[in-house]
């Protein structure tokens, strides 16, 4: 057998479009490393921070002061909650709604779909003199006592977790044969509930969870809302810190950003093990 | 025929002014297999939307078991149902699949696992009771939703094009275990299909729709010979169709091109009207000796392995001929003048 000759000019053709690639993939990489130069070197310098507490030595002084701190752990435990709470009652109202609107009228997607992004447009004290101008007068005084203040929080966190929620289990729907299915179980018996509570949520499991837990993130420390319905949660009281220490706000920092970052991380490896499955 | 198990009188469905169906009567005797036929859009897959209680009629009276259910809801009416895209939850197992129904109905643990095991028996799929849907192929996840639709023990079983989404072989094994499984259970059965092959194996009668009408109902054979409108005797099967005028209304005498032909069905149309002969492409043969011999030229050959059809160009038209492959067969070339021929038969005429 003889060399071939077709190799040849492919590789004399090689570097040709070689060049360019490598100059787009520096490029690439030049901005990934501004980026991360942009969003490190604070976030380098907060930690560093919070670990000068003691004089001359570098250590977890200032976490050791924060978690000792007796306001701490109830705000925080009080965030967990409320934002729970939130999310459950955005479920319970999202859910039902994106399904029928995917099952029965798909026109109104585009309106549904603008009504969910209002909390992005809207900003957050416009909303919140908003709640308390509504509900704190009467007939309803939500806004008497701190419990029932805590239900309107609640609510406002629910509809401020709208963005989000409504995207992902859209998502999820789109990914589904929600006519068939519905139909399906409706052949089989089932009513509304049942195929919500059997069909639909079991199947958006994976697109429940990333909404979650992205409302989760916003939640914990979501400030101007709780501030004004003066509610003793995380966010007011990592404003106070900031105010009053010096170290623990930006060890408070770093703690609410592992926070952040943790429901992140689940995001992505639920999704992973949802798509593997 | 005993009583009707399923009846639709006077069936009408519009869409936002616009008529889907129209006109719809039927009668499914009890365990009898009737396919809906028809390209898309003929209202063929509405009809079965209106039997499942998907879509509710706009006037008419749907019955079945005797009872009116027309507007009773889809989950009051035991009804199994299997669609084209399978449907299966992917969120359980295929024993958890099957069972849905049952459990929807209370039926209890030991009851519930039996009779999903007598299913997964039916459907030769003993050992895949564990395996989620995502696992199965095509083929097997729509045997499943066809034993999940059956479980509940429906007093009616309808299928939406099942067949539609799979390829050309499983089709053809899961269209005779459809059939065998029919049988065994003896279930009233509805089909939609646009494929008249497998309306035609398959039905023990055949409904065949276009623009939201019955155009003929009948069996399978009948379907086929007997085709009363242009439509079914242009949708099922193939067909040939050359202008024709009629000479001589007794005799069954037509003038086709610059030559004569004769069929022994009746003709209704005076002397001289335009009319078109009909003929199905494997009653056609090259031999010089029958009722109705004409002369042209062969267009085209094309070889499809049992069959070899052969396209001739006449005076009048062009006529497809489908010639049972044998050994000792002489393909004849593209070019080749040759005669075609029929018996009187095998043409009618329609106007």
């Amino acid at each position: 057998m003889t060399i071939s000759t077709a190799p040849v000019p492919v590789a004399a053709e090689a570097p040709a479009p070689g060049e360019p690639t490598k100059k787009r993939r520096l490029w690439a990489w030049l901005i990934f490393i501004g980026g991360a130069i942009y969003f490190l070197v604070p976030l380098g310098a907060t930690f560093y921070w919070s670990l000068r507490a003691e004089k001359d030595v570098l250590g977890f002084e200032a976490y050791r002061r924060l978690f000792e701190d007796s306001r701490f752990w109830p705000s925080f435990t009080e965030s967990v909650v409320n934002a729970v709470a939130a999310i459950i009652l955005s479920l319970l109202i999202i859910v039902p709604t994106a399904y029928w609107v995917t099952l029965r009228l798909p026109k109104l997607r585009p309106v549904v779909e603008f009504i969910t992004l209002l909390p992005f447009v809207i900003p957050a004290v416009v909303l919140v003199f908003g709640l308390i101008r509504l509900y704190g007068r009467p007939p309803l005084l939500l806004t008497r006592t701190y419990g029932s203040s805590r239900v309107l929080l609640v609510c406002a966190y629910a509809a401020l977790s709208f963005p989000y929620m409504f995207r992902s289990v859209d998502n999820g729907l789109r990914a589904m044969d929600v006519r068939s299915l519905t139909e399906a179980a409706q052949s089989l018996g089932a009513g509304w509930a049942t195929i919500l509570r059997r069909v639909i949520f079991p199947n958006l499991r994976v697109a429940l969870l990333s909404g979650a837990l992205l409302t989760f993130a916003i939640v914990i420390g979501e400030l101007t809302i709780a501030l004004f319905m003066a509610q003793h949660t995380f966010g007011p009281y990592m404003a106070e810190l900031t105010r009053s220490k010096v170290y623990e706000p930006s060890a408070m920092a770093v703690v609410a950003f592992a926070i952040t970052w943790v429901a992140m991380g689940m995001i992505a490896l639920i999704t992973r093990s949802g798509q593997r499955r | 025929m005993s009583e009707a198990f399923l009846s639709l009188e006077g069936v009408r469905k519009e869409f936002s002014g616009v008529v889907a169906v129209e006109d719809f009567n039927l009668e499914v005797a009890p365990g009898e297999f009737v396919s809906f036929l028809g390209p898309s859009g003929c209202g063929k897959t509405t009809t079965l939307r209106m039997v499942a209680g998907f879509e509710p009629p706009t006037s008419g009276t749907i019955r079945l078991a005797g009872e009116d259910v027309t507007y009773a809801k889809p989950n009051e009416r035991n009804i199994g149902m299997v669609f084209q895209s399978y449907a299966l939850f992917p969120n359980m197992t295929v024993s958890e699949n099957i069972g849905f129904g049952l459990r929807i109905r209370k039926e209890d643990g030991t009851a519930r696992e039996s009779r999903v095991a007598e299913l997964l028996d039916l459907i030769h799929m003993p050992d895949k009771g564990k395996a989620y849907p995502r696992e199965l192929s095509g083929g097997q996840q729509q045997r499943v939703a066809l034993a999940r639709a059956l479980a509940i023990r429906p007093q009616l079983l309808l299928l939406d094009e099942p067949l539609s989404a799979l390829d050309a072989k499983i089709r053809d094994e899961l269209r005779a275990e459809i059939r065998r499984i029919q049988r065994q259970l003896n279930i009233t059965t509805v089909y939609v299909t646009h494929d008249q092959e497998e309306a035609l194996a398959l039905s023990d009668r055949i409904v065949v729709m276009s623009r939201g009408r019955m155009e003929q109902v009948g069996v399978p054979f009948e379907i086929y010979n007997n085709p009363t409108t242009g439509f079914v005797a242009s949708f099922v099967g193939q067909l040939n169709r050359l202008p024709a005028t009629v000479i001589d209304r007794d005799e069954g005498r037509l003038r086709v091109g610059s030559g004569e032909v004769r069929t022994t069905s009746g003709i209704e149309s005076e002397p001289g009207t335009e009319v078109s002969l009909m003929m199905r492409p494997e009653e056609l043969t090259l031999d010089a000796e029958a009722d109705n011999v004409l002369q042209g030229t062969v267009e085209a050959v094309t070889f499809l392995g049992s069959i070899v059809r052969v396209q001739v160009a006449v005076d009048g038209g062009r006529l497809t001929a489908d010639l049972f492959n044998e050994r000792l067969l002489v393909l004849p070339v593209a070019g080749d003048s040759t005669q075609i021929s029929f018996p009187a038969h095998a043409c009618w005429v329609m106007v």
